[in-house]
């Protein structure tokens, strides 16, 4: 038996993300690169261990190889401890059948054996696809005094918005007795965020009935919660108030970079006292040449940057060459953008090369046709051709060869 | 070939820490920050751990408690290991007198090269940035059937009077060592790193211990020229060796040179250093930076030409930097103006500075100062 841990969090980490398209072809979406230094997954792991807790299991299932190597020991976020730390909890055979995790709700009921060994109070589910700092450990407060059986974080969205979300309607005392998927007409302006705080004992009733339920998605939004609703256990909201973003698409990706360079929008990387942890790139520290020309954009360690660049984010050892043009961009890992090149409004991905005097993307004000404006998208070691051209919403797949 | 295990490396982490009197008075040689993120020794342990040694000591005498933070359990060099890894070796004991000279600093770890089972051992000073594949070295020592080879430089060297300077036939074989020898033309400088098997290095202490020989250049190598196969091997790339403070400096600016870096970080040998996560530096609307080295967790706002910053620095609006070297976390207030200036770490200056020295005499801002 291992020490009693009062909280486990359990990261959903095994959805494809299809809508990120190429950026997700080879590579689990927690793993897409965030924000220069980042990976997506280092946000839910580094709020984990601020917030104090030290055991988080991360269900894995589509191309976890990278996310893997990523976590490793879990060292980088101090989850590494003889006790805790952090586990990957991909799906596996048993003596009786095996299965792909089927449901949300069903990648947690597979691992009971792996939460029962801390016997933790109270477990916490989350997701990996947001980018926001949130102390846990307040909600967790919340709901003790609430003694809910589960508490479930919420954002207040603008009422024209809010059809776009999975909407609470709740009692003034925010407690919960409706839940409105994307509804046509809301009632309430009250996001779900994707964040739970479930009593375990609760949790692990209603797990193993839901698994006994033959007609169930095995989901926790659409069976497990209802379920819980229905039997009239105590469910409330928890508002969080500050910056919060879905990033499951390549929109929604871009702008959630973006905001970084926005210095309205409240997510400080730089706050001492609540760090992101993440893998760190052994590389020297970057080198902005003279004739170059950088305003308003993040560098990580190992750029070299000799073009020009506003408003964009260069990852590690990303080269920026004399004469190339980078704006409201972002460029990942090891990637190259040649001489002349015009890369604007665009996602360049992992060791992708955009060849000389190539242009990739385009911005909305030069677009005849605003509806076929997007973000550009030059895949994971996809090669635009000198002088080639990546089309605004276009994707440019490695495997489609040179373009 | 260099088997890990058969080498131990040996790091001084103070030789040398007089001649840079400003950067070492609360620090050892081998912690001196350099580079935007390193600290000296990240060299020293870096070349060890990418030729494959995972054994190190490193020879400790005062002032070591930066470079204890900064090494840790030696994680980040890959050097926290059950088998092997990072060994500090402070002083112990009464009998340790390490200023006397390497030789007694030698001594002093005599039970810790007894207790090792490698055959080698690799003794390096911590006051040189370079980037050396061992390996190359050590194929060199047993092709030559070596008992020492030296590791030295062909050109004008880093210090005018405190030079070893050796004379190398075509084979390399080492023809005569001149000690302190001031010379201001090209010449085969050393730069305190060797390699011999271990049992010879303990009885060579132990020889000249019972002699109170204590000068390990003079009583080590010189006093054997005659008696031992002395080898020298060429290093062709780029290498600084930190004897002034203004060769500090000249090291720094050093960097800008594409050429300069792409021999000393390449990508299958980097330099490791301790983590400290910060986020990527930040460029402000307004900011307008050239030709400067930039490390993470760095916010600039205001303007950078050939400068050399460091992690976590800040620099504000209207604030313009030539010529200088920002150390970790400084913060240089609105419209401070700063020419060659060598500010340590957590410096603050305040709005409206100004400050300047002369390419030839930087000055130097102490550790934790406000201007």
């Amino acid at each position: 038996m291992l020490p009693k841990q009062e909280v486990v969090a359990m990261l959903l980490a095994g959805g494809q993300g299809s809508r990120l398209g190429v950026l997700t072809k080879n590579l689990a979406k927690p793993a897409v690169p965030f924000g220069g230094k980042y990976r997506i997954i280092d946000f839910p792991l580094s709020n984990c261990v601020n917030s104090g807790i030290e055991t988080v299991g991360v269900l894995t299932q589509y191309q976890p190889l990278e996310l893997n190597e990523y976590i490793g020991s879990g060292q980088p976020w101090d989850l590494d401890s003889m006790d805790a730390g952090v586990h990957v909890l991909p799906p596996y055979q048993k003596s009786k059948g095996s299965d792909w995790y089927k449901g949300t709700a069903n990648a947690i009921t597979q691992n009971i054996p792996f939460i029962e060994r801390y016997n933790p109070e109270y477990v916490v589910v989350l997701s990996g696809d947001h980018i926001y700092k949130m102390d846990y450990a307040k909600m967790i407060a919340f709901h003790k005094e609430k003694e809910a059986a589960v508490t479930i974080a919420v954002q207040q969205v603008p009422m024209a918005e809010a059809s776009r979300f999975g909407i609470l309607n709740t009692n003034e005392d925010d407690s919960i007795y409706e839940f409105d998927e994307k509804p046509k007409q809301p009632k309430n302006d009250l996001a779900n965020m994707g964040i739970y705080v479930f009593t375990w004992e609760k949790l692990r009733k209603f797990l193993l009935a839901d698994e006994e339920d033959p007609d169930s998605d095995n989901d926790f939004g659409k069976n497990v919660l209802p379920a819980m609703l229905n039997a009239g256990e105590k469910m409330f909201a928890y508002r969080f108030e500050g910056y919060w973003k879905d990033v499951g698409t390549i929109d929604s990706l871009w702008e959630a970079n973006m905001d970084l360079l926005d210095p309205n929008v409240p997510l400080d990387l730089g706050d001492p006292d609540w760090r992101i942890y993440s893998r760190n790139p052994v590389m020297p520290p970057h080198y902005i040449a003279k004739g170059a020309h950088v305003q308003n954009s993040l560098i990580a360690e190992g750029c070299n940057v000799y073009g020009d660049m506003e408003f964009s984010i260069l990852f590690a050892g990303v080269y920026v060459a004399p004469g190339a043009e980078v704006m409201s961009s972002i460029i990942m890992p090891g990637a190259r953008i040649e001489e002349g090149a015009k890369v604007q409004y665009a996602i360049v991905a992992e060791d992708a090369v955009v060849g000389a005097g190539a242009v990739v993307g385009m911005k909305p004000e030069e677009m005849e046709d605003k509806d076929k404006w997007g973000v550009a998208v030059v895949g994971p070691k996809a090669h635009v051709a000198p002088g080639g051209c990546v089309a605004p919403q276009e994707m440019l797949d490695a495997e489609e060869g040179v373009k | 070939m260099m088997r890990g295990n058969d080498v131990i490396g040996i790091l001084f982490a103070y030789v040398h820490e007089e001649r840079v009197r400003e950067l070492t008075e609360n620090r050892v040689m081998a912690s001196i920050p350099f580079g935007g993120r390193y600290r000296l020794v990240d060299f020293a342990l870096s070349n060890l751990v990418n030729s494959g040694v995972n054994k190190v000591g490193v020879i400790t005498e005062q002032n070591y408690q930066s470079l204890m933070d900064h090494l840790g359990s030696g994680k980040s060099w890959n050097l926290s290991r059950k088998r092997e890894g990072l060994y500090l070796l402070p002083p112990f004991g009464a009998d340790t007198n390490r200023t006397e000279g390497l030789v007694a600093s030698l001594a002093s770890i005599h039970r810790f090269l007894k207790n090792s089972k490698e055959e080698y051992v690799l003794l390096s000073n911590c006051d040189t940035v370079s980037n050396i594949d061992y390996r190359d070295v050590f194929r060199f020592h047993t092709d030559k059937n070596a008992d020492i080879t030296v590791i030295y430089r062909h050109g004008t060297s880093p210090d005018t009077d405190r030079n070893v300077v050796y004379t190398v036939d075509p084979e390399g074989f080492v023809r005569d060592m001149l000690i302190k020898r001031g010379s201001d033309v090209n010449c085969n400088y050393g730069f305190g790193k060797c390699i011999m098997r271990r049992q010879m290095l303990m009885d060579m202490v132990e020889d000249c211990m019972s002699r109170n020989l204590y000068d390990f250049d003079r009583d080590v190598l010189q006093r054997n020229l005659k008696d031992l196969r002395i080898f020298a091997y060429e290093c062709t790339s780029a290498a600084y060796t930190i004897t002034s403070f203004h060769s500090f400096f000249e090291a720094n600016m050093a960097l800008m040179d594409p050429k300069v870096r792409a021999q000393l970080f390449l990508p299958d040998r980097p330099v490791y250093t301790k983590v400290r996560d910060d986020m990527p530096a930040k460029y402000g609307l307004g900011s307008s930076v050239t030709n400067s080295i930039v490390a993470d967790g760095c916010v600039i706002d205001g303007e950078v030409e050939n400068c050399v910053i460091f992690r976590g620095v800040k620099v504000h609006k209207g604030a313009k930097l030539q010529n200088c070297v920002i150390m970790q976390d400084c913060v240089v207030g609105e419209d401070c103006r700063l020419d060659y200036v060598v500010a340590d770490k957590n410096v603050i200056f305040d709005a409206g500075r100004k400050m300047a020295g002369y390419q030839s005499y930087p000055v130097y801002v102490g550790k934790g100062s406000r201007v």
